[in-house]
């Protein structure tokens, strides 16, 4: 841009005398077809500037020139030139179409329950050519768990952007997540996961090959059932020694045989935390 | 004159062939090149050549000679002798190769010898060295190993069901917007982390937890800095890690520096890089009767079995264990692999070495079996 503005003022000083004059409108809107009002007689070269675009063509002064849509795609800052002897020019901004694509992004995609702020999304407007809108429209945010709705709520956008942050449901499963804009609509999915394990218990009996030892259904602080392939660790100490079996959860429960014929105590833990400790004495 | 460079030539090159022959001792010879043995072998007059003599024709897979050469009083019968050696099931043995060994005496008679051999073996995953005990006999003039059963796990048929839990990997085809395809990397923490100096140089080794509800394929990477803020070296964890953790599995991790004096770090810089895999919950390893001992050599060792639960054969089992202080802080971190398969439903030992200085300090250990299967291959 600054390359643009030097060739405009260079081209600017090489007039003397303002023959001809050239104007434009101040705004334009991309895509759509503009003119350039000149003043003066005779012939002239005029030349247009702007993003990703640069044009001369040969005019007749004192007719207006005629910009077609397709120049004027990306919305920004343009230049008129006009020289014939001398160059006047003039300068005009192309601001984006209406909005055409609703871009929106979501983090995470897997997220614990019950946890705030672990939601975000920032929804970005562009318009059928790519260029960002800048308008001050408002975003609707919504969030749905199931049928019950977790947060509805306008955001203006602001340079372009819209986002929101919002907690976490409290139950597993699906968090849809929608992003609209009068007709546009954009949907994503945020999967929603137990929390860490909560009460984690153990019970245990005596069978031919030692101890079996399994766990009370897994659940989270709020009830939701531990994904399936979760690892409990059981450990059981007897007699000095120790076995361990990292087992993971199948519906619900995880079990281990855990080879012990003394007395023996068994705990369970499943990443950070703790579950209760069980002791079983021998045959 | 003429005639006296001639002879001296050829006795001596008589003289070196005879040297060759006869003292071809602990020499560790290229594994795989057969022949050359047949010209000479003495005989098996003391217990010390008997075991050599044996051991170069396992050495060399001379699989007759050497189970002739064992003593009649020997349980092993010449399958069980051979598959001994070599392995059977996809093991760890079954890839590797013995590339030399160190005999030494541990007590002899007039009759009896017992002997204890380092067998250095040359694996896929590295040099691993077995320490094995051998029982010589004299039967007239000669001693003979006597070689004991191998015990191959007595594997009985049965229908183990299994509820199979996996996690594929499902790539989205839907459209390439921005922001429609993210499937988020796995979360994963690393949740303690000890550096120390060794006599080789650095070590870095903690524990990682995967806290997410899905696998995740982890490696740790560690950056030391020195004063004036440079890198002094970086290295990753490799093999000292259980790449693959389900959701809330701990693994250890340990980050080998050798020659760098941990004195010249001003800091340790880690970072844990998790992505998505493909796994499956089974097999399941139990690990039991973990024991802190001390082996034959007086090494402080802690030892156990590995059980395998489920209904398939585990190839090669890796053993790795962090051992914590009475603080809980992660003070040494060892690994081992087991050259047998684990076969459904049954265990093999495992040992795995720590250093003299730590074992004082060790109070609790944690183990996790890494393993490898070729069915899943």
């Amino acid at each position: 841009m600054p390359r643009l503005i030097s060739i405009c003022a260079l081209l600017c000083l090489l007039g003397v005398s303002p023959a001809q004059d050239v104007r434009a409108p101040q705004n334009l809107t991309a895509g759509e077809e503009g003119s350039v009002s000149t003043t003066g007689s005779g012939n002239a070269t005029f030349y247009l500037f702007g993003p990703g675009v640069s044009d001369k063509q040969d005019v007749n002064l004192g007719e207006d020139v005629r910009l077609p849509g397709s120049d004027l795609q990306n919305a920004g800052q343009y230049f008129a030139v006009l020289c014939s002897g001398d160059c006047r020019s003039t300068s005009f901004f192309v601001s984006a179409a209406r909005p055409s694509s609703l871009t929106f992004l979501v983090h995470p995609s897997r997220v614990p329950v019950a946890q705030n702020d672990a939601v975000s999304g920032v929804a970005i407007l562009f318009d059928k050519f790519r260029n960002l809108e800048l308008t001050a429209e408002s975003v609707d945010f919504q969030l749905n768990a199931g049928k019950a709705s977790l947060l509805s709520r306008a955001v203006p956008e602001k340079d372009g952007i819209a986002w929101f942050r919002a907690a976490s449901g409290k139950s597993a499963g699906a968090l849809q997540v929608t992003a609209s804009l009068n007709d546009l609509e954009t949907l994503r999915a945020v999967q929603q996961v137990a929390s860490e394990p909560c009460n984690l218990r153990i019970t245990g009996q005596r069978n031919a090959s030692g101890i079996l030892v399994q766990t009370e259904p897994v659940h989270d602080c709020t009830g939701n059932p531990v994904p399936d392939g979760t690892i409990v660790t059981f450990t059981a100490t007897e007699d000095g020694k120790k076995s361990t079996v990292d087992a993971p959860i199948k519906q619900d429960i995880a079990r281990a045989q855990i080879a012990a014929s003394g007395p023996a105590v068994i705990s369970a833990a499943s990443g950070v935390v703790m579950g209760n400790e069980l002791r079983l004495g021998g045959h | 004159m003429k005639i006296v460079l001639p002879v001296i030539l050829v006795v001596g090159t008589a003289g070196l062939m005879v040297l060759a022959l006869v003292s071809g001792g602990n020499a560790r010879g290229t594994v795989g090149i057969a022949g050359g043995s047949a010209m000479f072998t003495p005989k098996g007059t003391t217990p010390e050549v008997a075991l050599h003599n044996l051991l170069v024709d396992v050495q060399r897979r001379h699989w007759d000679r050497a189970y002739d050469a064992l003593s009649k009083t020997s349980k092993a019968d010449k399958e069980d002798f051979i598959q001994d050696w070599t392995g059977s099931n996809g093991s760890l043995r079954s890839f590797s190769a013995l590339e030399g060994f160190d005999p030494r005496p541990l007590h002899i008679t007039d009759d009896q010898a017992e002997m204890r051999v380092a067998l250095h073996w040359s694996t896929p995953v590295g040099p691993i060295e077995d320490v094995r005990d051998i029982h010589l006999v004299r039967e007239g003039d000669i001693w003979r190993a006597v070689w004991p059963k191998y015990k191959i796990p007595a594997v009985p048929a049965e229908v183990i069901p299994v509820t199979y839990l996996r996690w594929d990997l499902v790539t989205g085809t839907a459209d390439d917007q921005w922001g429609s395809k993210n499937v988020d990397a796995p979360r994963v923490r690393i949740i303690s982390m000890n550096a120390v100096n060794t006599a080789e140089g650095a070590i870095v080794m903690g524990e990682v937890v995967n806290e997410d509800t899905i696998p995740a394929f982890v490696n740790v990477n560690s950056t030391l800095v020195d004063g004036s803020g440079n890198a002094i070296d970086d290295e990753t964890s490799f093999d000292k890690i259980d790449h693959v953790l389900l959701p809330k599995q701990v693994t250890p991790y340990r980050i080998d520096f050798p020659n760098i004096d941990l004195n010249k770090v001003k800091n340790v810089r880690i970072d844990v890089k998790a992505a998505l895999v493909p796994a499956s919950a089974d097999p399941v390893i139990g690990v039991m009767d973990q024991k802190l001992d001390t082996d034959a050599q007086g090494k402080a060792v802690l030892q156990g079995e590995l059980l395998n639960e489920s209904g398939q054969t585990v190839n090669i089992s890796h053993v790795i264990a962090s051992f914590y202080d009475n603080s809980g802080k992660v003070v040494w971190v060892s690994d081992g692999y087991v050259d047998r398969a684990l076969l459904p439903q049954s265990s093999e030992p495992f040992a795995v070495e720590i250093p003299k200085n730590v074992s004082d300090k060790v109070h609790n250990f944690h183990v996790v079996v890494n393993q490898y299967s070729l069915a899943r291959s």
